[in-house]
C-alpha cells in the first residue's frame, strides 16, 4: 500500500518535470520546424511536421539573399571571440594577483570588483558612448573600430564576474606547485602561464564560454555601438529584420533558427562547462 | 635571488597583473558611473554631442521624474515585474529543484534542458514569442482553436500585454535559479535525510524541516539576483512590445531609459532614469536581505 502511494507521487513528479521540460524545448523545436514552411502554413498548420508538400527552403533563401547574414555572423564572431579572449587573459592575471599576493589595498581591490558586478549597464552606457565618441571610434565607417567600440564595454562588463569565478578556482590550487616551479627558476609571469593557466583550464573555459554567449546575445550594447548595417552583429541584425519584415512569419522563423541553432550546438557540446560555471559563480545577471 | 621560501614576496609583478583589468573597470565602469550622475544635471540633446551647460533649475530632470506619467507607469510595471519574477522564477525553480533532487533517473537531462533558454539570446526569444502570441493566428491561438475556441485573442492588447510580456521573461530564467538551488540541495548531507527517514519522516516533512531551512541562504541569494535581474530586463520586452506598446502601457525602467536615449533625444533625462534603476536596485536588494534575515525557522 505504502509503496504504491509512493510511486503515484513519483509519477506525478515526473509528469510535472516533463511538462516544464516541454515548455523549454518545444517552442524552439516549433520555430525550427516552421522555418521550413510557407507563411500561410505557419498561421494555419503550425503543429504539423514540415514534410512532403509542406517543406520549403524559401525562407532561408530569402534570409540569406536579402540580409547579409554571413557578414553579421562574422562580426558577431569577431566581437565575441575578442571579448572572451581578453576577458580570460585579463581576469586570469588579475585574480592570480588578488589571490596570491598580499599587498596594501588588496581588500579595496576585491570590494571594487564586487561593486563592479553590481553596476547595471544602463547606468554606464551613455557616458561610455560619449567617451568613445570623443575618441572617434563610434559612428565611423571603419569596421574594425566599430567592432572594437562594441567589444570594449562588453569586456569591462564581463571582467568582474570572471575575476570572481577565477579567484575561487585559483584559491583552491595547492601553492606547492608554484613553489616548485619557482625553485626551478620560473618568475611570476612564467608561473602564471605555465602552472596556473593549465591547471585552471576548465574554469577558464567556463569564463570564456559565458563571456562569449553574453556578448553574442547582448542586444543593448550592440544597438548603441554598431550604427551601420555593415557593422551589425547577428543579434542586432535579427532585431532589424523583425522591424522591417515582422509580418513575414516564415522569414522570421528562419531568422530565429539561424541565430538559435549555433547556440544549441555550442550548448549541447559544452553544457558541462556552462552549468559548472553557473554553480561556481552564479552572480552575473 | 633571495632564498626566501615565499615566491610572492616580490611585489613588482602585482602592478602588471592588476593594471590592465582595473584600467578597464575604471575606464568603462567606475568613471562612466559617476559621469552619468553629472550628465543627469546637464543639457545634452544628442548622444555624441557635448553638454550645453547645466539644467535650469539644476534638479529639473529629477523634478520631471515625479510629473512624468510614463515614468510612473514604468516604475509600476517594473515593480510588478519584480514581484512576478521573484515569485514565479524562484518559486517555480524551488519546486522543480526539490522534485529533481528527489528522483534518481533523468536528473542530468532535466538540468541540461531547463538551463537551455538562458543561453539563447533574449532577442531571438522575443521574436519567437511574437510568433507564438501572434493575433492572426500564432501558436497559442491555433492551439486554443484545437479545443474549439474560435474567437482569436489579441495577446498584445491592453488587457493582456503585461502578462504577454512577463511570462517569457519569467520563463527564461527559471532554469538559472533551478541550477543554483539544485547545487544548494546537493550540498545538504545525505545522512540528514537518512536519519530523518529512519525516524519515519515523510517526504514532505523532510522537505519542510531539512531542505528548506538549510536552503535559506541560497534562496536569499536567488531572490536578490531575481530582483536585480528584473531591473535589467531589456531585450525581451523591447523586441515584443517596443515603445511601451500598446499606448505606452508596458514601459519598464530599462526600455524607458533606452527610449529617451534614442527616440526621445533627451540624453540627460535618460541618464536620470538610469540613476533611478541603480537606486531601485540597491534599495530593493537591501529590502530582500532584510526580509530574509528576520525570517526564522
Amino acid at each position: 500500500m505504502k509503496k504504491k502511494k509512493f510511486s503515484i507521487g513519483l509519477l506525478f513528479v515526473y509528469l510535472a518535470l516533463i511538462i516544464w521540460a516541454l515548455t523549454t524545448i518545444y517552442p524552439l523545436v516549433w520555430v525550427v520546424m516552421n522555418s521550413f514552411k510557407d507563411k500561410k502554413q505557419i498561421v494555419s498548420n503550425s503543429f504539423a511536421l514540415p514534410v512532403g508538400s509542406l517543406f520549403t527552403l524559401d525562407n532561408y533563401e530569402k534570409a540569406i539573399n536579402k540580409f547579409s547574414i554571413f557578414t553579421a555572423y562574422r562580426n558577431s564572431l569577431l566581437i565575441s571571440c575578442t571579448v572572451a579572449a581578453v576577458v580570460i587573459l585579463l581576469a586570469g592575471l588579475a585574480s592570480y594577483a588578488l589571490v596570491r599576493y598580499k599587498f596594501k589595498g588588496s581588500g579595496l581591490m576585491n570590494s571594487l570588483v564586487i561593486a563592479a558586478m553590481m553596476f547595471p549597464v544602463f547606468a554606464t552606457i551613455i557616458p561610455v558612448f560619449r567617451m568613445e565618441s570623443s575618441w572617434h571610434i563610434v559612428n565611423t565607417n571603419n569596421l574594425w573600430l566599430a567592432l572594437l567600440s562594441c567589444a570594449l564595454p562588453q569586456i569591462a562588463g564581463n571582467l568582474a564576474f570572471a575575476i570572481v569565478v577565477l579567484s575561487g578556482y585559483i584559491k583552491g590550487l595547492p601553492v606547492e606547485l608554484e613553489e616548485a616551479a619557482y625553485m626551478e627558476g620560473c618568475n611570476a609571469y612564467q608561473i602564471f602561464f605555465k602552472v596556473i593557466m593549465p591547471l585552471t583550464k576548465p574554469s577558464f573555459a567556463t569564463v570564456g564560454i559565458f563571456s562569449f554567449l553574453w556578448s553574442y546575445n547582448d542586444l543593448f550594447t550592440q544597438t548603441f555601438f554598431l550604427r551601420f548595417p555593415a557593422h551589425w552583429a547577428i543579434t542586432r541584425l535579427l532585431n532589424e529584420i523583425s522591424g522591417r519584415q515582422g509580418t513575414d512569419y516564415g522569414l522570421m522563423a528562419a531568422a530565429v533558427s539561424l541565430i538559435v541553432v549555433p547556440l544549441i550546438i555550442v550548448y549541447v557540446c559544452l553544457q558541462k562547462y556552462i552549468i559548472k560555471g553557473m554553480t561556481a559563480g552564479a552572480i552575473k545577471g | 635571488m633571495n632564498n626566501q621560501p615565499n615566491i610572492y614576496k616580490n611585489k613588482k609583478p602585482v602592478f602588471f597583473f592588476l593594471f590592465p583589468a582595473f584600467l578597464f573597470l575604471a575606464l568603462y565602469l567606475f568613471y562612466p558611473f559617476f559621469k552619468n550622475i553629472i550628465n543627469s544635471f546637464q543639457i545634452i540633446k544628442d548622444l555624441g554631442a557635448p553638454a550645453k551647460g547645466w539644467n535650469d533649475p539644476i534638479y529639473k530632470n529629477y523634478a520631471k521624474l515625479f510629473t512624468d506619467k510614463n515614468m510612473a507607469i514604468a516604475m509600476k510595471n517594473t515593480l510588478i515585474m519584480i514581484v512576478v519574477t521573484l515569485i514565479g522564477q524562484v518559486g517555480i525553480a524551488l519546486v522543480l529543484s526539490l522534485m529533481v533532487d528527489n528522483i534518481k533517473r533523468g536528473a542530468k537531462f532535466f538540468r541540461i534542458v531547463y538551463f537551455f533558454p538562458i543561453v539563447v539570446s533574449a532577442t531571438a526569444l522575443g521574436l519567437l514569442f511574437n510568433l507564438i502570441f501572434l493575433y492572426d493566428k500564432g501558436m497559442l491561438n491555433q492551439f486554443l482553436g484545437m479545443f474549439g475556441v474560435t474567437e482569436l485573442t489579441d495577446w498584445k492588447d491592453s488587457a493582456h500585454a503585461m502578462v504577454t510580456m512577463m511570462v517569457p521573461v519569467m520563463w527564461q530564467y527559471v532554469g538559472f535559479y533551478f541550477i543554483i538551488l539544485l547545487t544548494g540541495l546537493n550540498n545538504i548531507s545525505e545522512e540528514l535525510y537518512e536519519s530523518a527517514a529512519i525516524d519515519g519522516a515523510t517526504v514532505w516533512q523532510r522537505v519542510r524541516y531539512i531542505s528548506l531551512p538549510l536552503l535559506h541562504n541560497v534562496i536569499c541569494t536567488c531572490s536578490v539576483l531575481a530582483v536585480t535581474g528584473a531591473l535589467k530586463v531589456f531585450d525581451l520586452p523591447w523586441t515584443m512590445l517596443p515603445n511601451g506598446m500598446p499606448m505606452g502601457e508596458t514601459w519598464l525602467t530599462g526600455t524607458y531609459m533606452y527610449y529617451w536615449a534614442f527616440q526621445g533625444k533627451d540624453i540627460d533625462y535618460s541618464c536620470t532614469v538610469a540613476i533611478v534603476i541603480v537606486v531601485l536596485g540597491i534599495l530593493l536588494s537591501k529590502v530582500v536581505n532584510m526580509i530574509f534575515k528576520e525570517k526564522d525557522y
